[in-house]
C-alpha cells in the first residue's frame, strides 16, 4: 500500500483559501477596527480586534499543543495501540511552533500597547488604586506573563521536536532488535517525562491562569487550569480523529481500523463528561458559595447578552456528545464521528470565546465577520502545517518497536 | 434439563480458533466454549450476539436520575418546603451531584447484578463442569448433541481439529441451586428412568 501521502490540489487550495481569507479579514480589521486606539476601553471596535486575536491564537496553541501531550502520556504509558495514527498526531504538533509564535507576537502586542481593556492588569493607573491587583503584582506583571509565555512555547515546541526526530529516525535505522528498542523507548521515555512534568506548571495550573484567567483579573477559581486544560484536550482529540479520517480516506494509515476509531471516539466521549465534571464543579461551589466577588463572574454571563451562548456551551460540549457517542455502533461511524468531531472543535471555540469577550468587550458581543474570518485563518494554518509535515514523511512508521501493538488492537 | 454433551479440549487458542470456525460450518451448535482467561475475538468467532448488558446499563441510570431528581423535587418543592440561604425551592445545580452519584450506584449496582444474571454466576448457584481443568490451562469446547447427531462422528471431528481430550458426557445444561453431589445423584435416577 501507498505509505507515502501527496496533498490533493483541491486540499492546498482550501488550506491556501482560507489563510487569505484568515489574512484579509486581518488586514480589514487593522483598517476598520482601529487596533491601536482605546487602551483603557473607550474604543470598542479595537478592544474586540485585540479580544478575538487572542481567545483564537490561545485556543488554537491550546488544540495543537493537544497533540504533543497526546504522544508524551501514550508513550509514558508504554501503550501501543496508536502508534499506527503517530504520524498523524506528530503532524498537528508540527504546527505548535507556528502557532506559539503567533500567539507569542499577540502576547508582545497586548503589553507593548498597555492594552487595560484587554488585561486590567496592565494599565497601571488601575493597578495604583486597587488594593487587590497590587497584591498580584508579583504574579500579573508583563515581565512574568511574557517570559513565562515565552518558556513555555519554546518548550512545547523544543519537546515535540525531539519527540518528532526520534519517531523519524525509527524509519531511516530499520527494524530494531529488543535491546534497540528497549535504548530507543528510554529514550523518548526521558523527554515524555520532562514535557509531562512541564506541562503540569503550564497547561495544568499557569499559564490558563496567566492568558485566560487574568483578563478577569478580580476573580479567580483553582479550578480554572484543569477546566481550560479539559477544554483544550477534547477538542485537541476531535482535531486528531478528524485528520485520522481525512488521511484514512485519501487511501494512507493501513493499519488503522474501525477499533482505533472507536478509541479515540470513547477519548472524546469520556473528555467531554470530565470537560462538564470541571465546569460545574467551578460554576456549583461559586454559585452555592454566593458571595459577590466570585459570583460577579457568572452574573456578566448568565444574565445579559452572553446567556444563551452559556447555555449553547453546555448543550454542544455536553448533552451532545455523551447523548450522540454512547453507543458503541456510533462510535464506529466514520459519519457520526466526524459530524461529532467539528461539533466538539465548534463548541470549544465557543467555550473559550465565553471565557474571553465578556471580560473584554463586555456587553457589547459580536459575532461576525471578523470573528468568523480569523478562526478560519487559524484553520488554514493547521490543515497547510499538517499536509506539509505529513507529504514530507512516511504515514505509518513501520519499524517502530509498537507497531505490532497497533497492528493487533482490538477493543 | 439433561441432554449429550461432546467435550473437546485445546491446549492453545491458535487451535481453538480454526477447530470453532470449522465445528460451525460443519454444522454442529456450540453448547459454549470454557476458557482460563478472556480471549479477545472469541465471541465474534463463536457467533455470539451483542450483549445487552449497556442498555440495562442505561435504563438502570436513568432510573436513578429520575428517583433523585424526583425525589428531591418533590420533598423540596411539595412536601417539606425550607428556605436554605435564600435559594431557590428547586435549586437544580445543588441537586447534581447526588443525582450523579444515584445515577452512577443504580447503573454500577444494577449491572453487576445483571452480568451476573446474564452468565448465569449468582452467588450459591451450581452448574455442570465439563472439564475442571478448563479453570486452569485447557480450552473447552462444548457441542451439544440432537437426538440425530452420532457422538462418535463428532469426536472424531474434535480430534482432526486438534483437540487434545474428547470425550461424551450427559450433564444438566442450566444451573441450579444446592449441591454437586445430590444433583449428580439426581441425573442418575432420572436417567434411570428415561431408560425404563
Amino acid at each position: 500500500m501507498n505509505n507515502q501521502y501527496v496533498a490533493p490540489a483541491g486540499f492546498k487550495k482550501w488550506s491556501t483559501g482560507l489563510m487569505i481569507v484568515g489574512l484579509l479579514t486581518l488586514i480589514l480589521g487593522i483598517i476598520f477596527l482601529n487596533p491601536l486606539a482605546g487602551a483603557h476601553g473607550d474604543n470598542l471596535n479595537s478592544t474586540r480586534f485585540w479580544a478575538v486575536l487572542l481567545q483564537n491564537s490561545i485556543f488554537f496553541l491550546m488544540i495543537t499543543n493537544v497533540a504533543t501531550f497526546f504522544i508524551v502520556i501514550n508513550t509514558l504509558a508504554m501503550s501501543g495501540w496508536q502508534e499506527a495514527f503517530r504520524r498523524v498526531t506528530e503532524a498537528i504538533s508540527s504546527v505548535v511552533p507556528i502557532m506559539g509564535g503567533i500567539a507569542m507576537i499577540i502576547f508582545l502586542c497586548l503589553v507593548l500597547g498597555h492594552r487595560g481593556d484587554i488585561y486590567l492588569w496592565l494599565d497601571k493607573n488601575a493597578v495604583a488604586h486597587d488594593a487587590t491587583l497590587k497584591g498580584k503584582q508579583g504574579f500579573l506583571n508583563p515581565w512574568f506573563y511574557l517570559i513565562y509565555s515565552l518558556l513555555a512555547i519554546f518548550l512545547w515546541s523544543y519537546w515535540g521536536k525531539k519527540l518528532r526526530d526520534m519517531s523519524l529516525k525509527t524509519d531511516e535505522a530499520g527494524t530494531m532488535d529488543y535491546e534497540a528498542s528497549k535504548k530507543w523507548y528510554r529514550k523518548t521515555l526521558g523527554v515524555s517525562a520532562y514535557y509531562a512534568v512541564f506541562y503540569i506548571v503550564t497547561i495544568g495550573s499557569l499559564i490558563p491562569w496567566l492568558w485566560l484567567m487574568s483578563i478577569d483579573a478580580h476573580w479567580f477559581s483553582t479550578m480554572y487550569s484543569w477546566y481550560t486544560f479539559a477544554s483544550g484536550f477534547v477538542s485537541g482529540i476531535a482535531l486528531l480523529t478528524l485528520f485520522v479520517i481525512y488521511f484514512k480516506n485519501r487511501g494512507q494509515l493501513e493499519y488503522v481500523t474501525n477499533e482505533h476509531l472507536q478509541d479515540l471516539g470513547k477519548y472524546m466521549f469520556a473528555f467531554s463528561i470530565f470537560w462538564t465534571y470541571l465546569w460545574f464543579d467551578q460554576f456549583m461551589l461559586q454559585w452555592y458559595g454566593n458571595i459577590p466577588e466570585e459570583t460577579i463572574y457568572f452574573k456578566v454571563r448568565l444574565q445579559g447578552p452572553y446567556e444563551g451562548l452559556f447555555y449553547l456551551n453546555l448543550i454542544l460540549n455536553f448533552v451532545a456528545p455523551i447523548l450522540i457517542l454512547m453507543k458503541r455502533a456510533a462510535k464506529r461511524n466514520y459519519f457520526i464521528i466526524t459530524f461529532m468531531c467539528i461539533l466538539i472543535i465548534f463548541g470549544h471555540w465557543v467555550d473559550f470565546y465565553q471565557m474571553v469577550m465578556p471580560g473584554t468587550v463586555r456587553m457589547h458581543p459580536h459575532l461576525s465577520w471578523y470573528e468568523i474570518g480569523i478562526p478560519l485563518g487559524f484553520v488554514g494554518i493547521i490543515m497547510w502545517g499538517v499536509s506539509r509535515f505529513a507529504s514530507r514523511v512516511p504515514m505509518t512508521p513501520k519499524n517502530n518497536p509498537f507497531i505490532k501493538e497497533s497492528i493487533i488492537h482490538f477493543v | 434439563m439433561i441432554k449429550k454433551f461432546v467435550v473437546g479440549s485445546f491446549e492453545d487458542e491458535k487451535d481453538l480458533f480454526p477447530a470453532v470456525k470449522n465445528v460451525r460450518r460443519a454444522g454442529y451448535k456450540i453448547h459454549d466454549v470454557y476458557t482460563p482467561f478472556p480471549i479477545h475475538g472469541l465471541d465474534k468467532a463463536m457467533g455470539l450476539r451483542e450483549t445487552s448488558l449497556h442498555t440495562a446499563g442505561f435504563i438502570f441510570g436513568i432510573t436513578g436520575t429520575s428517583i433523585a431528581v424526583g425525589g428531591m423535587g418533590y420533598i423540596f418543592t411539595t412536601d417539606w418546603p425550607l428556605n436554605i440561604g435564600g435559594k431557590p425551592h428547586f435549586p437544580l445545580p445543588a441537586f447534581i451531584p447526588i443525582t450523579f452519584e444515584l445515577t452512577v450506584l443504580m447503573s454500577a449496582v444494577g449491572m453487576v447484578y445483571t452480568f451476573l444474571w446474564l452468565c448465569k454466576m449468582m452467588p450459591g448457584v451450581k452448574k455442570h463442569h465439563f472439564n475442571l481443568r478448563s479453570t486452569d490451562d485447557l480450552m473447552t469446547m462444548v457441542i451439544e448433541c440432537t437426538p440425530n447427531s452420532n457422538p462418535l462422528e463428532i469426536e472424531n471431528f474434535l480430534k482432526q481439529n486438534g483437540a487434545i481430550e474428547i470425550n461424551t458426557q450427559d450433564a444438566e445444561e442450566g444451573w441450579w441451586f444446592g449441591r454437586y453431589d445430590k444433583e449428580q445423584k439426581l441425573y442418575r435416577a432420572e436417567e434411570v428412568a428415561l431408560e425404563e
